[in-house]
């Protein structure tokens, strides 16, 4: 429903908020064309648009380089990895609570919350330790275990306030006519619950996906995602600016895509169904 | 309503993520108590003896500290303010009536999903670089002297960084706040002529409340563990806080007795923190 609105006043606005739009977006914009400069080209200053030789060069060198795939693959790995792990905790604990809610599931819920408080400092030292004494340091299971349970309060959250809007008559119904709590769960509430769980899918593997402290102090080869191979680049090296751009466009795209999807559900769950 | 039988079942499924949090929580938190008691360092093993609360002393007492929690503070407050504010007025522009509006969203979020080793890197080269960045650039087109981001204002340059990233968190949680105010509210406002300020006094804030208060307490708790722009910029020497100095004592000086002091302290003060956001947003919440 659009208001009526004076003409004038709409453009007035639709320039202010275009250039403020622009400004923000600026420094992902000016990677994307960096990235497909020749390296003599994005040093230019002042920058040069019309007569660079536009080149898709750089994309090859970081891949040949630096083996950009094993870093990717290990992102998506750690991202799936550690919310199919998490699901498989959250999906009971958040369903008992929204159909078979206790005294204190309240107190319940936001004692995980609570557990988001704890700054990761505080566990880092035992943690690496306890990591380099079982050998885990630097590899996938190790790290998927982490980021899941970074995650765990936000995707119980999440999906208790999903839940919390099935109907529980439906169940009830379904109870009364004799469905068994197996069949219960196929037929009745799957269907109902799985938005809610894509939504949460989607939440969690972007944080996972852009989860830093953890997965730059945890690893260092086998199992480094994307973050470790762009902070290898925090070492300036003669020219590197295109490489850089190209390495940074090939991390964030496939996230800002997802992530532009997802808008909605992200504000359901970092506000922990606060705000909707 | 619920019977015995799905009460029991309801126990089994919370158990396994209640114990694994549980575990998670307390098993790393009792070791890093102990540890802070030791003189315990990674390059002398072996020789781990008890010394009390040697290392607290050693901690506090380093000027390191001082300046680590001072850094904290500065980059939590600076860029909470700035989300907040910028985040109230980005959003109440996005809520009018523009063209391309979806679009214009797009752009202003998208900041939140760039890796935070991906915003450092190309704030620190391709924007805030003193010859070659675009900043540079801007200020001789201005006839301004470029700033050497890193090298004179490295704190400053994190916050601009990190707010970057947060501003678009903010503006995306309260547009959605604000989307979902009654349209014909904001039409009969519109209509009876309501002066813009008394729109914002009676009209946003009272609506805004509660998702400000979602976003202090989220950016808050992210803010708190700011760590890749630091480390990956290499400002830590002089914008460091106090997950980089933890950091920094434990994996790159090896002294495990000492990070683990400095861990417990970070997390008291985390608590102190949480303890009033989680009683500020429990009143908000509950309503």
């Amino acid at each position: 429903m659009a208001r009526a609105v004076p003409k004038s006043r709409r453009w007035l606005m639709t320039i202010i908020a275009w250039a403020i739009a622009f400004v923000i977006f600026f420094p992902i914009l000016w990677t994307i064309i960096t990235s497909f400069k020749t390296e003599g080209d994005a040093v230019l200053s002042p920058p040069d648009l019309l007569t660079a030789g536009w080149t898709t060069e750089s994309y090859g060198v970081v891949q040949d380089r630096s083996n950009y795939f094993k870093f990717a693959m290990n992102s998506v790995m750690l991202a799936l990895g550690s919310t199919a792990f998490a699901l498989l905790l959250a999906i009971p604990a958040a369903w008992a609570m929204a159909f078979a809610p206790g005294k204190r599931t309240k107190d319940l819920l936001m004692w995980m919350l609570s557990t988001k408080m704890m700054p990761p400092v505080g566990a880092l030292i035992p943690i690496y330790l306890i990591f380099r004494d079982l050998h885990l340091l630097d590899t996938r299971g190790g790290i998927i275990t982490v980021l899941m349970l970074l995650n765990l309060p936000i995707i119980i959250w999440m999906l208790y306030t999903y839940f919390k809007e099935i109907p529980g008559e439906i169940l009830e119904a379904s109870r009364m006519d004799g469905a068994s709590v197996g069949k219960e769960l196929i037929y009745v509430l799957a269907p109902m619950a799985i938005p809610g769980i894509a939504s949460t899918v989607l939440l969690n593997v972007i944080l996972a996906w852009n989860e830093a402290f953890w997965t730059l102090s945890l690893t260092t080869k086998n199992a480094a995602p994307l973050t470790q191979f762009i902070a290898s680049y925090s070492s300036p090296e003669g020219l590197f600016w295109a490489k850089l751009s190209a390495a940074s466009t090939m991390a964030i795209a496939p996230i800002l895509v997802l992530g532009w999807f997802a808008q909605k559900q992200l504000v359901r769950g970092l506000t922990f169904g606060a705000v909707k | 309503m619920a019977t015995q039988h799905t009460r029991t079942l309801g126990r089994m499924a919370v158990a396994p993520s209640v114990l694994a949090l549980f575990l998670w929580m307390i098993v790393p938190l009792g070791m890093t108590i102990y540890f802070s008691f030791l003189r315990y360092n990674l390059l002398d093993p072996g020789n781990e003896s008890f010394i009390g609360l040697v290392n607290y002393k050693y901690f506090l007492s380093d000027p390191a500290f001082l300046s680590a929690l001072g850094n904290s503070l500065k980059i939590v407050g600076s860029v909470l303010a700035i989300s907040i504010i910028g985040g109230v007025i980005l959003a109440l522009l996005l809520d009018q009536a523009i063209y391309g509006r979806s679009f214009v969203r797009l752009m202003v979020i998208a900041p939140f999903f760039v890796m935070p080793t991906v915003s450092a890197l190309v704030w620190k080269n391709m924007m805030m670089h003193p010859v070659q960045g675009v900043l540079a650039w801007l200020s001789q087109t201005f006839g301004l002297e470029p700033i050497d981001w890193f090298t004179h204002h490295p704190l400053l340059a994190v916050i601009i960084i990190v707010a970057w990233q947060w501003l678009p968190f903010a503006t995306l949680i309260l547009l959605t706040a604000l989307q979902s105010m009654d349209e014909e509210q904001k039409e009969a406002a519109e209509m009876d002529g309501t002066p813009p300020l008394s729109y914002f006094r009676y009209m946003v804030v009272p609506h805004l409340a509660r998702p400000i208060t979602v976003v202090v307490l989220i950016e808050t708790i992210f803010l708190l563990n700011v760590f890749a722009e630091i480390y990956v910029t290499g400002s830590g020497g002089r914008a460091g806080n106090m997950p980089y100095l933890v950091y920094f004592q434990g994996l790159l000086n090896f002294d495990v007795g000492g990070a683990s002091a400095g861990g417990i302290i970070a997390v008291i003060l985390a608590n102190i923190v949480a303890f009033f956001l989680m009683r500020m947003i429990g009143k908000n919440l509950e309503g």
